[in-house]
């Protein structure tokens, strides 16, 4: 059972409706899966091709080329060292070693108590605040080893609430009110010159 | 009120006494909120926008040369221009899918000042009849997409995006978008791949623009996220005024991101061209020098696909045209700092090592060769590699981007630019970036190779097997 909830199934369609064509929502439909469940079942990849009119298959073939998409399940804290040369030149490779040490699992690994996987992941954009890390996609900046136990110290004790489960990203979520909307349409039905370039010709003629 | 430091709600900004255009909100805490934005002369642009014609916005940036920001550098007003007239619809999408090794100048956009991208953003749907815009944040930035789609909650309430804008017959929706962590996305045919629900990769050129041929096969301008976020300060202000900052070639300013082994590393906004290397790693406004005790032994200018720069180097103005006559780009703002302490086999193995777990796949002398590099610097790097690696190496850097090297410059072409199409047997240059660091390093310490290289060849290998010019 790892459909969309009832609720989440409103939020997908409400994704939907903001593109031109449903199979561009792909990708933020797997988020909102993992969002769901903290990883991307095949039940969930069947719901989506339903939902987007595509088959599994598409889902699957553009799911599994982006990394942040787990296809297994993974720790509820991923833990994302960055190792790119910014953060390698002031310490990251020490940081990696001592991770793993700390958490007891080798890169990729995930804890036994499923709270943590561990990964060495590409530039993270905090390059001048290196060593840098995100967990669950929330940076945490110029990390000593002695700061990398703090924060495994604090998720274990509930202290780091800036910092959700697995798969939640953006904690807001884009509307766009039915009474503001220009009116979001597939390309065929948009083959219309837009109203005021078609009233600045008109005046560049007259 | 420069404070000179970092400002502490944006991590790694460091304010100076520069002209600011991009960055000058940020030293308020509450700069991503709409109040803040409205108070600061907030889509006062796009009021401006709105009194003039399209033709006229467009001939203002057209005028005022803003180079495009995301890599490449082409003027975003020529651009703009390559739109084929009435196939209609047209699409905009905006890249913020800053994945660059040493990048990030678009993420801090993003999350301290949003409503600054999405005014430029609606700037540019006014100026050519843009159906929708797009704004493609990159995955891992969660805290930008949070500030992206607050921003446009509040800008859609407020009456600046949808329907009818500010009272006008001007209408366009905007959705953000998000990535799932690919940096070829970054490839602006990638990033519509990647848009239309598809696997990231890049589409073969011709077109070279997805002006002619983008979004749903429809004429689609790409445009960085800090490109956008220069528009509103032009419709404000003028291109006159913009260009009385920088140089003539390169008018206006960039940010830049400097990290590595300087005392304060941050991001800076600087005037470009009259700015040299030395000003930004050395100049007490900046970065304040090497870390103590220590000397310059290298530095990549322009973002990991960037040929590496030497202290002779610092003289240089950051200014495309003489940095690509020297050998290497700008690229995307990104300076990482190396000092002698740093082993060059080892920083370049890391950056190729970056190539060969980013590259898409679709080409074979990408696919096969970036992971053939990797394989071979790391052995030489563990001391298992042989005499002939260095050649070998080299060689199958040919086969990604014939040399010979340096390949950075076409003074031939008249672009502020990287060279467009650059040399590259792929069909985008993420394979051809992997060549730089290792071209980089075998030409300045090939010694340092050697010294580590302490196998002999087990089949002999006949000399001249290779050519590769240096």
């Amino acid at each position: 059972m790892s459909r969309f909830s009832t609720d989440n199934e409103l939020v997908a369609k409400e994704i939907i409706s903001r593109y031109p064509l449903p199979k561009s929502a792909l990708i933020p439909l797997l988020h909102l899966t993992q969002e769901q469940n903290g990883w991307v079942t095949d039940d969930a990849m069947l719901h989506i091709a339903e939902l987007t009119g595509t088959t599994p298959a598409e889902v699957r073939g553009t799911g599994t080329f982006y990394e942040m998409f787990k296809f297994h399940p993974v720790g509820r804290y991923v833990i994302n060292i960055c190792s790119n040369l910014a953060c390698q030149l002031l310490g990251a490779e020490d940081l990696l070693e001592h991770a793993e040490r700390k958490l007891g699992v080798k890169v990729g690994g995930t804890t036994a108590d499923g709270l943590f996987t561990l990964e060495d992941v590409e530039c993270v954009a905090a390059c001048t605040e290196a060593p840098a890390l995100q967990v669950n996609y929330r940076y945490r900046l110029r990390v000593s080893v002695d700061d990398f136990d703090q924060l495994i110290d604090d998720i274990r004790s509930g202290s780091a609430s800036d910092i959700p489960e697995h798969g939640t990203l953006s904690l807001v979520r884009q509307r766009i009110p039915a009474d503001r909307g220009a009116g979001i349409v597939a390309p065929d039905d948009a083959r219309e010159i837009p109203v005021w370039m078609a009233r600045n010709e008109v005046a560049e003629q007259s | 009120m420069p404070t000179h430091a970092y400002v502490p709600h944006a991590p790694g900004y460091v304010d100076n006494d520069g002209p600011k255009i991009v960055t000058r909100r940020f030293p308020f805490e509450d700069s991503y909120t709409l109040q803040r934005f409205e108070a600061t002369g907030g889509y006062d642009g796009l009021r401006s926008a709105l009194g003039r014609t399209p033709a006229e916005v467009h001939s203002e940036v057209r005028d005022a040369t803003l180079l495009g920001r995301g890599g490449a550098g082409f003027p975003a007003g020529i651009k703009w221009g390559f739109l084929p007239p009435g196939k209609y619809p047209y699409y905009l999408v905006v890249n913020g899918d800053e994945s660059e090794p040493g990048t990030y100048k678009d993420r801090l956009l993003m999350e301290r000042d949003p409503h600054q991208v999405i005014e430029g953003s609606l700037i540019t749907c006014y100026a050519l009849g843009l159906s929708q815009c797009f704004l493609y944040v990159r995955g891992e930035m969660a805290l930008a997409q949070e500030r992206i789609a607050q921003a446009l909650n509040d800008a859609y309430a407020a009456g600046y995006v949808g329907r009818n804008i500010l009272g006008s017959d001007f209408s366009v929706d905007i959705t953000m978008s998000w990535g799932a962590g690919a940096y070829i996305v970054g490839e602006e045919t990638a990033l519509i791949e990647s848009l239309e629900g598809n696997r990231g990769r890049p589409r073969l050129k011709p077109p070279f623009f997805p002006a002619a041929i983008g979004l749903y096969g429809q004429p689609t301008i790409v445009n960085n996220i800090e490109t956008m976020a220069n528009v509103p300060w032009l419709m404000t202000n003028s291109a006159e005024q913009y260009k009385t900052y920088g140089s003539e070639s390169s008018p206006g300013t960039r940010m830049f991101a400097v990290s590595g082994h300087v005392r304060r590393p941050g991001v800076y906004e600087v005037e470009q061209g009259i700015t040299t290397f030395r000003d930004l790693l050395y100049g007490d406004n900046f970065c304040q020098g090497i870390r103590e005790g220590h000397e310059l032994k290298m530095f990549v200018p322009g973002g990991g696909s960037a040929p590496w720069f030497f202290p002779e180097h610092l003289d240089l103005p950051l200014e495309a045209r003489p940095v690509g006559a020297a050998g290497s780009m700008l690229g995307s703002g990104a300076i990482m700092v190396m000092d002698e302490t740093t082993d060059a086999v080892k920083a370049a193995l890391r950056l190729v090592r970056f190539y060969a777990r980013e590259s898409c796949g679709k080409c074979t002398p990408c696919r096969e060769g970036t992971t053939w590099e990797e394989r071979i610097l790391q052995r030489i790097f563990d001391g298992e590699g042989r005499p002939s690696d260095i050649d070998l190496l080299l060689d199958v850097a040919d086969n990604i981007s014939p040399g010979p090297y340096p390949v950075a410059s076409h003074p031939d072409e008249d672009l502020e630019a990287v060279p467009f199409p650059p040399r590259q047997t792929t069909i985008c240059p993420l394979g051809p970036s992997s060549v730089a660091p290792i071209t980089s390093t075998i030409r300045r310490f090939r010694h340092e190779y050697e010294a580590k290289i302490t196998k002999r060849d087990s089949i002999p290998v006949s000399a001249g097997s290779v050519e590769v010019e240096l």
